[in-house]
């Protein structure tokens, strides 16, 4: 039985349908990458899936349960945290507290301390930029202290919306390296990315989207291969 | 030069009642961007929920301030629920015009139980004054400067350093995320409401206090210069509303003391046009652009 199975689901966004009918699984352990143009309707999905958006029709069934009517705070207490599209730091917080935002379900002092510290040594420069405003950070350090605060929630499932995006070529190769430390240490990850030819090298499986359908599917190695994608995506 | 400081004493006193109630405000617009108009008159509600534990129940100052910040932390919430709860997906004119509302249904549900006579407030301190140096103090200016100085502490130390301080500060900056760490959203705004209302119930107690008499509509128009006191601290702002309420404090009592009597609320709306114009995002606000 796959961890999230997401079956026919359509959402509307205003008065666009941004998603039509789509289906697609995501097993325990996997990279499942969706790639798209802008507007494909890749985010829409996430927000979906977090509980921000309701969908119009379609399930949402991760681990038995159903997602469809859950509020945001739910979804996360099951397990299933989002980095979203432009990193939303809390700007006027400092490093830490933002972290210890990332953890504002658990109870575990302890193990919330341990986790700290498996970030500081993941992310060295969020340790020594602990105390200052989140606001003051690069676009690359904000990115990791938005992943870093996804994490601290210990999900089961990641959702990672466009990490890439903005970001200098030297911390593009660090979000991808780890987005496969992540799922090598046992949280299933959902990546969203137009960046496909990084998503699809790194991804177990990974669905192409457009206008809101799902197009094609395979192992990320098939669609980096696949002459079609190439050409629509690949850059040829 | 003793007039003068006499009306600096004078103005620390009647600001901390101002801060007090800026507080609620600018609590309530970081999160939801709402200008609650009616803020002041739970104030008023405060003020005669004092009253009447004062006078009914022979509560004493502690007595009734406690009692009524309560009643007001949950006549606040209530408020939040039935008016604007189910409008904070609509647009925010839409909150703006309820609140104002909400305002004179207060204002007016309240003349009709208890008519619009003024009321004296039963005077449980025994006013003393203290002569100091060129000033005199009395023991009801101490109380209101002492009880603002502790609630303000009280509200530092929960916006800093508790959970749902976290999650309020964390939903000012950035509601959707804050939503996505688990933050329970509708709980977080019923807590400011409570808050915010609570600081202005013991705003209500105190000025009766001060002023001995309350009536119906006496929130109308300290609610528009908390509302200006949290504008000048720049809108959103906890230490600016601390702040710009005793700003507004000091100017509105300088001016009686200059012999302008009948405009010192002319100079405190002046004040707001001014840092409209000049400094919109007041003393402490964020600079903000608009993102598109």
């Amino acid at each position: 039985m796959p961890m999230l199975e997401v079956k026919n689901l359509s959402v509307n966004y205003g008065a666009i349908q941004a998603v039509r009918n789509v289906s697609f699984q995501i097993n325990k352990g996997e990279i499942v990458t969706l790639i798209g143009a802008n507007g494909a309707g890749k985010s829409t999905i996430v927000k979906t899936i977090s509980g921000i958006l309701k969908p119009k029709s379609g399930e949402l069934v991760y681990e038995g349960t159903h997602l469809e009517k859950l509020k945001p705070n739910k979804v996360v207490a099951k397990g299933i945290s989002q980095v979203p599209e432009g990193r939303h730091v809390f700007e006027e917080m400092t490093v830490r507290e933002n972290l210890l935002m990332g953890a504002y379900l658990r109870k575990d002092r302890d193990g919330i301390q341990e986790d700290f510290e498996k970030m500081y040594q993941r992310f060295p420069v969020l340790k020594e930029r602990e105390k200052q405003d989140a606001a003051t950070l690069s676009g690359g350090e904000q990115q990791m202290l938005v992943m870093a605060r996804a994490l601290m929630a210990r999900p089961k499932l990641i959702l990672l919306d466009e990490p890439s995006m903005g970001l200098s070529p030297i911390y593009i190769q660090e979000v991808f390296k780890i987005i496969e430390t992540i799922r090598d240490q046992g949280t299933t990850v959902l990546l969203i990315e137009q960046n496909a030819k990084q998503a699809l090298s790194i991804a177990d499986r990974g669905y192409v989207l457009a206008s809101g359908e799902v197009k094609m599917t395979g192992t990320g190695k098939d669609l980096l291969d696949d002459p079609s994608v190439q050409k629509a995506y690949l850059g040829g | 030069m003793s007039t003068f400081l006499q009306q600096l004493i004078n103005g620390l006193s009647l600001g901390s009642i101002y801060a007090l109630l800026a507080l609620g405000y600018t609590m309530v617009y970081g999160i939801i961007k709402l200008l609650n108009f009616a803020h002041g008159d739970v104030y008023m509600l405060g003020a005669f929920f004092g009253y009447y534990t004062i006078k009914c129940l022979h509560f004493g100052f502690f007595g009734a301030l406690i009692s009524s910040m309560v009643f007001c932390a949950l006549a606040g919430v209530l408020v939040e629920i039935i008016a604007y709860k189910p409008l904070l997906n609509s647009p925010r004119i839409t909150m703006l015009i309820t609140a104002i509302g909400v305002s004179y249904f207060l204002e007016n549900g309240m003349t009709y139980l208890f008519t619009a006579n003024t009321r004296n407030f039963p005077q449980v301190i025994k006013r003393v004054s203290y002569d100091l140096g060129p000033v005199q103090v009395s023991n009801v200016q101490l109380l209101i400067f002492i009880t603002t100085i502790i609630l303000l502490i009280l509200l530092q130390v929960i916006v800093q350093k508790t959970k749902m301080g976290r999650a309020m500060r964390a939903m000012a900056v950035d509601p959707d995320a804050a939503a996505l760490m688990g933050i329970n959203v509708s709980g977080t705004i019923a807590f400011t409401f409570a808050i915010g209302s609570a600081l202005a119930g013991a705003a209500g107690v105190l000025i009766g206090m001060y002023y001995n008499s309350i009536d119906p509509m006496m929130g109308l128009t300290p609610g528009i210069k908390a509302f200006v006191a949290a504008v000048l601290g720049g809108i959103g702002s906890i230490p600016g509303a601390a702040i710009g309420g005793i700003v507004i404090g000091f100017l509105e009592t300088m001016f009686q003391s200059i012999g302008l009597s009948a405009y010192k609320d002319a100079a405190v709306y002046a004040v707001l046009i001014i840092i409209l114009l000049v400094l919109p995002s007041g003393l402490f606000g964020k600079r903000t652009i608009e993102k598109v």
